[in-house]
């Protein structure tokens, strides 16, 4: 008989590429992967110019990323209900089976990002090119959106057995942090316009990962007209280096907050 | 095998499981019966360690069970509903549940006695319902493990699969291995089980073989005493 050895990182791991794998078969992965694939060549193709194409895609990236993390995440979540209960039934650890499957889907979305937009702007020349960091820190940022919103999308269905809630919950957390959080941070400016309302901007602008990731990008691509407000509060306050790495360190507490929760609440969670 | 103590739950207000205690010795086929609604899946599922207890302890193989794992070696589980990554081939889920457990299997002969070759390379989301419960079953029984439950076990089965599935409980039982099983076919329960373990309201209301239960309700017929059971506990 071989040796009974229980790794639990080697366990999630294992979850992890099954998750994968499944994942990387499904026909939507294609449909995101060819998404972008389609969208990189489109944009260089009809600017010309690789800096424009990164604002673009940007603009994209920052608002479709956190969409399809969203949906995808609580779709994989209650379509393997019943495959977790056969997880749970085997000798693993409750937080291996759940970080596994989180990090399956956010790797294979990850994936199709990277390689989505990396082919055509490699075919384009990156390489020779100096919007090469420009171009890797939007993919990071994709890569973070990704993986904040898929863990938030999996902490909403973990909470929710019902899947009509547990969708709409995480659409309409989506809907707040794209859409109307600027909505409201606008109002708010424009409602307290006598008071300073610098530090009020710069903590806002933390506690949204979609905002974060905005003032981070055009941090680093240094267009002062594009900033608006809450960029430029963060320029005066932090400068552009320490900016850029106060944003990534938001962004990777953004990622790593969820992911404990999921872990904390799977382990004392009933199925 | 399973020791059981002062067992509560409740799932926000309602009770399902009140003090339940039960024991369960080594060896033989235990079938868990009850109306709906008593708690059976429930004190599976806390056996399992997928219910976390309000109150109570639970050993399995004297080992207790709460925020553990590794007990879970020495259990199969065959859970109710079949339904597997849709994306994942029918070997390829074997292989993977193989990699997750690292325990010897014997799943070749399982897939012949089921008929399931043809289906190897087929995705699980393609199979029928009845396929995908042999394919739950050869998942189940493939490890030699002490302690196996079947929640359902008969569900979507055609008439050779069950006769194929009885088979291999007895033959499985015959080794020592116990048994816990739940089913709303009576005429399975009374073929395969040797004792009845009957919850009502989230507590054990009988524990014994059928002989003794067909006693005590006054029934020769082991669904009347079934349903005798329910009926006289409800004008207690």
């Amino acid at each position: 008989m071989p040796l009974r050895q229980y790794q639990p990182t080697a366990t999630m791991i294992k979850i992890l590429k099954y998750s994968f794998y499944d994942l990387m078969r499904s026909r939507w992965s294609y449909v995101y992967f060819l998404f972008y694939l389609l969208l990189g060549f489109v944009l260089l193709f009809l600017n010309n110019e690789l800096s424009k194409a990164v604002i673009t895609l940007m603009n994209v990236i920052i608002i479709l990323v956190p969409l399809i993390g969203t949906i995808f995440g609580v779709m994989y979540f209650y379509n393997s209900k019943e495959f977790t209960e056969l997880l749970l039934a085997q000798p693993i650890k409750r937080s291996s089976i759940f970080l596994g499957q989180y990090f399956g889907v956010a790797g294979s979305l990850t994936l199709s990002l990277v390689l989505g937009l990396g082919i055509p702007f490699t075919l384009y020349g990156l390489f020779q090119s100096n919007a090469i960091w420009d171009f890797s820190l939007l993919l990071i940022t994709g890569a973070f959106l990704t993986l904040i919103f898929t863990a938030v999308a999996f902490n909403i269905a973990l909470s929710n057995e019902n899947k009509i809630k547990g969708f709409g919950y995480a659409v309409l957390a989506w809907l707040f942090l794209a859409v109307i959080y600027d909505g409201l941070f606008l109002m708010s400016l424009i409602v307290f316009e006598e008071y300073p309302l610098d530090n009020l901007s710069l903590i806002a602008t933390m506690f949204n990962p979609i905002d974060l990731s905005r003032t981070l990008i055009l941090l680093k691509l240094d267009i002062s007209a594009l900033l608006g407000y809450t960029g430029a509060i963060f320029k005066q306050f932090f400068g552009t280096n320490m900016g850029l790495f106060m944003s990534i360190f938001m962004l990777f507490l953004w990622t790593v907050i969820p992911v404990w929760r999921l872990a904390y609440v799977a382990k004392r969670k009933d199925f | 095998m399973i020791h059981v103590e002062t067992l509560h739950k409740k799932f926000g207000k309602n009770v399902v499981l009140a003090g339940l205690e039960l024991n369960i010795d080594h060896g033989g086929i235990f079938a868990i019966l009850g109306p709906n609604g008593s708690g059976k899946t429930t004190l599976i599922k806390t056996v399992l360690g997928m219910v976390i207890p309000n109150k109570g302890t639970i050993s399995v193989m004297d080992s207790l069970v709460r925020n553990k794992w590794k007990y879970r070696q020495d259990i199969n589980y065959l859970p109710q509903i079949a339904n597997f990554p849709g994306n994942l081939k029918v070997k390829e889920l074997i292989a993977m549940i193989k990699d997750i457990r690292q325990k010897p299997s014997d799943e070749q002969k399982l897939i012949a006695l089921f008929g399931l070759e043809p289906f190897l390379d087929k995705k699980l989301s393609n199979l029928s319902g009845g396929t995908k419960q042999k394919v739950n079953i050869v998942l189940t029984f493939m490890f030699d493990s002490p302690l196996i439950i079947l929640d359902e076990p008969t569900n979507g089965l055609d008439p050779l699969s069950l006769i194929r599935l009885k088979e291999l409980i007895f033959e499985e039982k015959e080794k020592g291995k116990t048994f816990l099983i739940t089913s709303h076919i009576m005429q399975f329960v009374e073929e395969v089980s040797d004792q009845i373990v009957y919850l009502l309201e989230g507590k054990i209301y009988f524990k014994g073989s059928i002989a003794e239960l067909k006693t005590k309700t006054g029934q020769s017929n082991f669904e009347h005493a079934i349903a005798a059971i329910s009926t006289h506990s409800n004008h207690d």
